[in-house]
């Protein structure tokens, strides 16, 4: 790795942005962290010089323990939901319609159009489309009286249901039961590979979890002073399926290219040996895919995790019920003038946007390195 | 020395217009930026004024700077970053009261106006309780453009009529009859979106409390979890049983339509409802439409009103001075309202410039007692405003009122309501 005169140009030539990215992006998030330690002027927030002392992790403990911020957990709970079903349904339904288009129907070039085209809309024209066709007492609700049915009753936006209903304080175990569970999973697949002993060594930390959760959770101190129902919000059905239409358009075109990039020898190779269409899909096409779907599966996710526009474009700030750490930072920072505590949120959206980000990087990164060598 | 040439300045310019009764020209150059929301439907109103300060003051450049959306949620946003970055417009819009007060008072980011109300006679055109709300015990802090009243009741007496109902005077009244209504398959009260609802819980909070114990709970000596208090949440649950369930999706406007359709009785909604209905519309009111003020709160006028103010280090203070002079005059005033569908805050008003509404808004407003609205930033800060939209939410869906009170008293002292 010596200086030669190309490299020193082409260092040149990137410093600007280098410069302005670290300024304006790395510098930023580093003053946003920072802010969410302190406490921002508290009465005076928007003093031309606010008082700022450094109060630790504070803001973060509030949002977590204090009863008034059970919108802030509900609304994490929203994003997972949020992001489950984007990737599940967008991944699913672009799937399907690649594989249809895969068969080369007639006009697929017009289908492919249509398909990938809500993907070119913003999200705040999605939302807009949709807050109509979902309205409860119009668009898609009154589309059975058409043929003579009576009209949905499904409030959409506005419902207040909630199922798979829990209390906020069993998190701790419900989040052992889940972790028992995978490793319950390791343990019979390691079973059924033969290794006995290793099988076992998974076993007893699952029993030992099931154990804890469902005696010694109690051990543990009581995060709020009174239980707090969360749940899945019926409410945002209808927001996710406008993500939905959106983006699986362009799963489709992601797996589309997948498919074709198939040798047709392949194909043609599983035909002889007498799969059907569905074991070559099963047994050839997807494991051939799934990169595709890991880049697809994290691009998906971290745009759920920015849905911000679509859900203020479909439902307005204040509706609760589809609400999103995204919308809650917005309007606590420049409504509440709460800007410590809204750094705060934004602080905690963007360590879930790395949670899919970084093992994507690394993953391309090395992806590139192997090509190189 | 410069305030000094100012004032002189001024006075002459009052001495003329107060002699000629005609706008004149003066020497004021430069430019003057004011900050609003008012686009669209209440565009017409601001350039209404912007034309009479163009005539006053032909050499200053008038710098319109608007951002669009409903009672100023991104107009607010974009203003303080503006103000955090040290850029101030020269005046700009904000709701008179706490939302100015907690927001910018509190941050000294704002000059003290009771010169130039006491220069400009203001303290006595302009009615004590407004004055009271604008202020803190260190200074008046905007000048009201005009007033928008809070607690009205709105239906159409031919189907009111034809269900076999009366305007309800109280809201047990309301629960006796709402049954009857909806046994027709009519919904009683009309209800939209979250702030609507918010909305509803002022009017049935001051029915409730009063107009003493309503001030009581912003000066914090009557606390959210008084049994009063309670009752609020208790009457405002009852009542929420017969509004509509799809209320969430809905626009102010859409629960307007409701009523004037014919699918439901009652709105509780502030009078801007009566420049929809008669504007955009095109009915007449006091016959296509009625009005009441919302029940239990005959003679309290629960005001909310749209103010400028003056920015410490505002690039223009002298032009931004003028703009202010502006406002809270008559002519001013009187230009301004009728087109925006809201009355003059002076007592002195020319009445026979507005609407059959107008009027009779302009005569409570004379003689009501007068109140500070929660929704619309006269009685609490923005801070409180915005947990307050969260609390509303909590209690749509758990309908507890107990709950719903705790969570007003923890956010009231965390935000410091009543300091």
């Amino acid at each position: 790795m010596h200086l030669t005169r190309d490299r020193i140009i082409a260092f040149a030539v990137l410093l600007p942005s280098l410069i302005l990215i670290a300024v304006f992006v790395y510098g930023f998030i580093g003053q946003t962290v920072y802010i969410s330690f302190t406490d921002w002027g508290r009465g005076a927030a928007l003093a031309l010089h606010p008082q700022m002392n450094l109060i630790g992790f504070d803001n973060y403990k509030e949002l977590f323990t204090s009863f008034l911020h059970g919108r802030f957990r509900q609304d994490l709970i929203n994003a997972f939901f949020y992001t489950m079903s984007l990737v599940l349904g967008s991944l699913s339904l672009g799937l399907f319609l690649a594989i249809l288009l895969d068969r080369e129907p007639r006009g697929e070039g017009i289908f492919r159009t249509i398909f990938l085209y809500p993907m070119s809309l913003s999200f705040v024209v999605t939302g807009t489309i949709w807050r109509w066709l979902l309205a409860p007492g119009g668009g898609i609700n009154v589309l059975p009286t058409f043929v003579g049915l009576p009209a949905g009753h499904f409030r959409w936006t506005s419902s207040r249901g909630q199922i798979l209903t829990f209390d906020w304080q069993s998190i701790p175990e419900i989040t052992a039961i889940v972790v028992a569970l995978v490793l319950l999973f390791l343990t019979i697949r390691t079973w059924r590979t033969g290794k006995h002993k290793r099988a076992f060594a998974v076993a007893v930390p699952a029993l030992i979890l099931v154990l804890w959760a469902l005696f010694g959770g109690r051990m543990v101190p009581q995060m709020l002073p009174i239980p707090e129902k969360h749940g899945f919000n019926l409410a945002t059905i209808g927001v996710s399926l406008a993500a939905i239409w959106q983006f699986s358009g362009y799963t489709m075109a992601l797996y589309l290219a997948g498919l074709r990039g198939i040798p047709v020898g392949l194909h043609e190779a599983a035909r002889l040996d007498g799969a059907n269409d569905i074991q070559y899909y099963m047994r050839v096409a997807f494991p051939i895919l799934k990169p595709i779907t890991l880049s697809a599966v994290i691009i998906l996710a971290h745009i759920s995790l920015k849905m911000f526009a679509l859900i203020f474009a479909m439902a307005g700030p204040d509706n609760a019920s589809t609400g999103h750490p995204a919308v809650l930072m917005y309007l606590t920072t420049f409504r509440g003038n709460k800007f410590a505590l809204g750094a705060s949120i934004a602080v905690i959206l963007f360590l879930l946007v790395a949670l899919f980000i970084i093992p994507y990087l690394v993953s391309s990164y090395r992806e590139q390195r192997r090509r190189a060598s | 020395m410069r305030f000094k040439k100012l004032a002189i300045a001024v006075l002459v310019g009052i001495g003329l217009l107060a002699a000629f009764g005609t706008v004149f020209a003066d020497n004021l150059t430069g430019d003057l930026e004011i900050f609003s929301w008012w686009a669209g439907d209440e565009g017409p109103a601001l350039q209404a004024l912007i034309d009479m300060y163009n005539a006053q003051h032909p050499g200053v450049n008038l710098i319109n700077a608007t951002v669009t959306g409903g009672s100023g949620v991104n107009a607010k946003a974009v203003l303080k970053t503006r103000m955090l970055g040290g850029n101030p417009p020269d005046s700009f819009q904000v709701h008179a009261g706490q939302e100015l007060i907690g927001t910018w008072v509190k941050a000294d980011r704002m000059e003290d106006l009771t010169w130039l109300f006491k220069q400009e006679g203001w303290m006595d055109v302009f009615p004590s309780g407004l004055i009271k709300l604008l202020s803190t015990d260190k200074g008046i802090w905007s000048v009201p453009v005009n007033i928008h009243r809070s607690n009205v009741m709105w239906y159409i007496p031919a189907n009111l009529e034809k269900w076999g109902v009366e305007a309800p005077k109280t809201w047990d009244e309301f629960l006796t009859i709402a049954p009857k209504l909806q046994a027709q398959g009519v919904v009683p009260l009309a209800l939209a979106t979250n702030w609507t609802a918010n909305h509803l819980w002022e009017s049935v909070a001051l029915a409730v409390l009063g107009p003493e114990k309503w001030q009581q709970l912003w000066d914090g000596t009557l606390s959210f979890t008084s049994p009063e208090a309670v009752k609020v949440w208790e009457m405002f649950g009852k009542i929420l049983q017969y509004t509509n369930d799809d209320a969430a999706s809905l626009s102010w406007q859409q629960a307007t339509d409701m009523v004037v359709n014919g699918k439901a009785a009652f709105n509780i909604m502030g009078d801007w409802a009566s420049g929809y209905m008669a504007t955009t519309l095109g009915l007449t009111p006091g016959v296509d439409y009625a009005w009441s003020a919302s029940p239990g709160t005959d003679g309290v006028f629960m005001m909310l009103s749209d103010s400028f103010g003056l920015p410490k280090g505002a690039p223009n203070r002298d032009n931004a001075i003028a703009w202010l002079q502006l406002l809270g005059s008559k002519a001013g005033s009187d230009a301004f309202n009728p087109l925006k569908g809201s009355i003059s805050a002076r007592k002195d008003s020319d009445l026979s410039l507005y609407n059959v509404y107008s009027q009779s808004a302009a005569a409570d407003w004379q003689k009501d007692i007068i109140a500070g609205s929660l929704t619309h930033g006269v009685v609490a800060n923005e801070g409180f405003m915005n947990d307050f939209a969260t609390v509303m939410e909590m209690f749509l869906t758990s309908r507890d009122p107990q709950q719903a009170a705790n969570a007003c008293e923890a956010i009231a002292r965390q935000n410091g309501i009543g300091e």
